[in-house]
C-alpha cells in the first residue's frame, strides 16, 4: 500500500489527478464519500440542515471510476444526486459541506444547495435538479470541443428514470447523427424516486436503448471500479478520438432511501441485502488487501478519512451565512459586451 | 431590403466578426430556413457553423446551452415560438440560472430566436406570442424587433450579449421593406426603448408589429402622442418610460397578446406606483380578446388591435380621460 497523505485537503484539480494511478487513493475517497453522507444524513436528523438532500451511497464506486478516467479539462453534468460525483470529480468536502449547510463559503455561496453544487476548475456545472437535463448540455458542450478540433470530451451523469424523458432520446439521436464526443453514463440503481424500475419501463437492461441511435454501448458492473473503469476507459477514448458517443449503463443500488425523507418501504424483501453484499467499499478493501495491504492499515485509513471528515464538519459549522444582499448578485449577465473581449 | 433579410445580414456580419458565432435549427442549413432567414449562410460558413437539426428542440435548445457554457457563440432558431414549449426548461430552469449558481463564473451567451404572432393564417397553434413565458425570468434577457433596421441591431447586440437572449421576431413583418444600415452605426443597445415619436399628451408603450399599428392611429387621431417602443421586454427600460409619463400625465400600452396576463400589465403597475400622484387619468391596456387566434381571415383581423379600434379608444381617452371599453365589451361579446 502506497503512503498517501490524505487528499481532503487538496485543490480540487490535483484531487482528481490521484485518483488516475493510485487505487489507495481511490479507496481513500470512497471512504470520503460514504463518511461524508453518514455524517450529512446525521446533520440533517438533528436538523442542523434544512431542506432536502440526495445520497448516493452504494454508488461511490461509480463516481471514482469516471473522475479517475477523466482530465480536469473535459466536463462533466450530473444530477442533484450529486455530492459523490462531486467529491470524486475533485470538490473539496469543505465546499461541498459549506454549500449544501447554505454557507457563503459554499460552492455557490450557499445559493444552490444540496442539488447544485459545483466547481469549475474541474469542469463539474452546477447540477440539475430536473430530471435529463444535463443530457442536452453535455451534447452541447461536445460540439463546442467538436467544433474548435479539441480533444475534450464531454459526459452526461444521470439515473435510470431518466431514461424515459425526452432529453434523453433527444440527446442521444443528435449526439449520434453530429458523432459528438460525448459519453451518456446511466447510474442504474434500480429505482427512479418510489418506483422501481420495472413498474415505469419495460426494459431492465438499459443501454439497449443506444441500439435505436446506432450508437455503440456499454453494461457493466458499477459496483466494481476495476471493471467500471476499463468500461469507461473505452467510452471516453471514443469520444477522444472521433469515435463519437457512447452510451454506458453502470448497473448499481441506492442503499439509502430517495431524499431525505424516504425509508424506502417499497424494497422486495431481501433486495438490500443482496446488494449490501457487493458493497463497493467492501470490494475495494479486499482487493487492495490482495494487493499487499494490511488489514489495519486499510483500518487506520478509513479512520482517519474519518476524523478529517469530523474536523471538516466543525469547521464548516462554524463559517459564516450569506449576507442578504448575496442573493441579488450574479442573475443578470451585462446585457452588453464589454470592448475587446 | 427585406425584415428577414436583415436577419439574414446580422447572422452573417456576427459569424463574420467571430468565429465562435455558430447557428442550428431545423430547416436552415440547406434549406435556408422556413421563413429564409438563413439564406446564403450554409455556402458561406460551412456545415460546421451552420447546422441542420433533428426536430428536436429540447436536444439543440440544451445544446445551445451546453455549447455557450463551453465558449461558443450559438444562435438557435425555434421556427414557431409555440415550439419553445418542449424546451423551456433548457432556457428558464438551465440558462437562466447558470450564471447565479456558479457565482458568476459561468456565462450563457446564447441567441434563441423565434418567430411570433398573429397575422399569417397559422391558426391557434402557430400564432400566439407568448412572451409572457419567458418574462418572468430573471437572468433571461427578452428582445423584440419592429423595423428591419432594428431587426438587424437587435439581433447582432443579442449575440454579441454575454447572457442568454430570446430574441421575438415578429413573423407578419419578415416580408416587410425598409433602409438597413448594416456595420456599428446600425447596432441596437439593448435595455434602452426607442422614442419613436415625441409628444407631450399622452405616452404609449408598444413593440413589435403593434409599433406600425400604432403609429397610423397616432397620425390618424391627430394626438400628440409620444410613442415607445419598448424593444427590450426583460429587464425593460423603466427610465425613459417614467421620464415620459412624468411629462405627460398618461399611459397606454397597446399589446399584442390576450388581455390577462399580458406584459403591459407590468409597465401599468410600475409606472402607477410610481407616478400615481401626477397621474391625469388611469393608465391602461389595449390588447387583444382572451381567446386563441382564431384562423379565418375576417377574424384574425379582428383578433389583433387595429389602428382604427386603437384610434376610437386613444380619441375618447383623451378627450373625457376616462378608460374606453374594448370592441368586445361594446359589442357585448366578453367582458
Ligand atoms: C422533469 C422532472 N420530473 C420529475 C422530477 C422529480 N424527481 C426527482 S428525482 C426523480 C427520480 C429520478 O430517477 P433516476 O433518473 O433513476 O435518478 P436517481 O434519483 O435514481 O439517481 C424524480 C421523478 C424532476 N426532478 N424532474
Ligand atoms: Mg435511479
Amino acid at each position: 500500500m502506497t503512503d498517501t497523505a490524505l487528499s481532503v485537503s487538496r485543490s480540487s484539480v490535483e484531487r482528481r489527478r490521484v485518483l488516475a494511478d493510485d487505487a489507495t487513493a481511490r479507496l481513500e475517497r470512497m471512504f470520503e464519500i460514504r463518511g461524508f453522507e453518514e455524517r450529512l444524513n446525521a446533520l440533517f436528523a438533528t436538523g442542523a440542515i434544512h431542506g432536502t438532500t440526495h445520497l448516493a451511497m452504494g454508488q461511490e464506486a461509480l463516481a471514482v471510476s469516471l473522475a479517475s478516467e477523466l482530465r480536469p479539462t473535459d466536463l462533466v453534468t450530473a444530477t442533484y444526486r450529486g455530492h459523490a460525483m462531486a467529491l470524486a470529480l475533485g470538490m473539496n468536502p469543505r465546499a461541498v459541506l459549506a454549500e449544501i449547510m447554505g454557507k457563503s463559503e459554499g460552492s455557490t455561496g450557499g445559493l444552490g444547495g444540496s442539488m447544485h453544487v459545483s466547481d469549475d476548475d474541474i469542469g463539474l456545472l452546477p447540477t440539475f435538479a430536473i430530471v435529463g437535463a444535463g443530457l442536452p448540455v453535455a451534447a452541447g458542450a461536445a460540439l463546442a470541443f467538436q467544433y474548435r478540433g479539441e480533444d475534450s470530451v464531454a459526459v452526461a451523469v444521470f439515473g435510470d428514470g431518466a431514461t424515459n424523458i425526452g432529453a434523453f432520446h433527444e440527446s442521444l439521436n443528435l449526439a449520434s447523427i453530429w458523432k459528438l464526443p460525448v459519453v451518456f453514463l446511466c447510474d442504474n440503481n434500480v429505482y427512479g424516486e418510489y418506483s422501481r424500475i420495472n413498474l415505469t419501463t419495460p426494459i431492465e437492461d438499459l443501454h439497449l436503448r443506444a441500439a435505436s441511435y446506432a450508437m455503440p454501448a456499454e453494461v457493466v458492473d458499477g459496483m466494481d471500479v476495476t471493471a467500471t473503469r476499463a468500461a469507461l476507459a473505452r467510452a471516453i477514448e471514443r469520444a477522444r478520438t472521433g469515435g463519437g458517443p457512447t452510451l454506458v449503463e453502470a448497473k448499481t443500488y441506492r442503499f439509502a432511501g430517495h431524499s431525505r425523507a424516504d425509508t424506502a418501504p417499497y424494497r422486495p424483501a431481501g433486495e438490500l441485502e443482496y446488494w449490501q453484499e457487493r458493497d463497493p467499499l467492501t470490494r475495494a478493501r479486499e482487493e487492495l488487501v490482495a494487493g499487499g495491504a494490511t488489514v489495519e492499515q486499510v483500518a487506520d485509513l478509513e479512520r482517519s478519512v474519518g476524523a478529517a471528515l469530523d474536523e471538516v464538519i466543525e469547521l464548516v459549522e462554524a463559517l459564516p451565512d450569506p449576507v442578504v444582499a448575496d442573493m441579488f448578485n450574479n442573475i443578470w449577465s451585462p446585457l452588453t459586451r464589454k470592448a475587446g473581449s | 431590403m427585406r425584415f428577414r433579410q436583415a436577419i439574414v445580414a446580422a447572422l452573417e456580419d456576427e459569424m463574420e466578426a467571430d468565429p465562435s458565432v455558430m447557428v442550428m435549427g431545423e430547416d436552415i442549413a440547406v434549406a435556408g430556413g422556413p421563413f429564409k432567414t438563413s439564406e446564403g449562410l450554409l455556402d458561406k460558413f460551412g456545415p460546421n457553423r451552420v447546422r441542420d437539426t433533428p426536430i428536436s428542440e429540447m436536444a439543440f435548445t440544451g445544446a445551445g446551452v451546453g455549447a455557450a457554457i463551453a465558449g461558443l457563440r450559438p444562435v438557435i432558431e425555434i421556427m414557431f415560438m409555440e415550439f419553445l414549449g418542449v424546451a423551456l426548461d433548457q432556457l428558464v430552469t438551465g440558462a437562466a440560472k447558470m450564471h447565479y449558481l456558479s457565482k458568476g463564473a459561468l456565462s450563457v451567451p446564447l441567441t434563441v430566436r423565434a418567430s411570433v404572432g398573429s397575422g399569417t393564417g397559422f391558426g391557434s397553434q402557430h400564432s400566439q406570442t407568448l412572451e409572457n413565458w419567458v418574462t418572468a425570468t430573471p437572468g433571461l434577457t427578452v428582445v423584440t424587433m419592429s423595423t428591419p433596421q432594428n431587426a438587424y441591431g437587435i439581433l447582432r447586440a443579442a449575440i454579441q450579449s454575454p447572457g442568454p437572449t430570446m430574441v421575438l421576431e415578429p413573423r407578419n413583418l419578415y416580408a416587410v421593406r425598409g433602409e438597413v444600415q448594416r456595420g456599428a452605426a446600425g447596432l441596437v443597445q439593448l435595455g434602452r426603448a426607442e422614442v419613436v415619436r415625441p409628444g407631450t399628451a399622452v405616452t404609449i408603450v408598444t413593440m413589435g408589429q403593434m409599433r406600425t399599428a400604432v403609429v397610423e392611429s397616432v397620425e390618424a387621431s391627430g394626438i400628440d402622442a409620444e410613442i415607445i417602443d419598448l424593444i427590450t421586454l426583460a429587464p425593460w427600460d423603466r427610465a425613459t418610460v417614467l421620464e415620459s409619463v412624468a411629462k405627460t400625465h398618461r399611459l397606454v400600452v397597446v399589446e399584442e397578446a390576450p388581455e390577462s396576463g399580458g406584459w403591459g400589465s407590468e409597465i401599468v403597475a410600475a409606472v402607477t406606483r410610481e407616478l400615481f400622484s401626477s397621474l391625469s387619468a388611469a393608465p391602461f391596456r389595449i390588447t387583444t380578446p382572451n381567446v386563441p387566434v382564431p384562423y379565418s381571415k375576417a377574424l384574425e383581423s379582428r383578433y389583433l388591435p387595429q389602428p382604427d379600434e386603437i384610434a376610437r379608444q386613444l380619441t375618447q381617452y383623451q378627450s373625457t380621460g376616462t378608460v374606453p371599453a374594448p370592441w368586445w365589451v361594446l359589442e357585448g361579446l366578453s367582458k
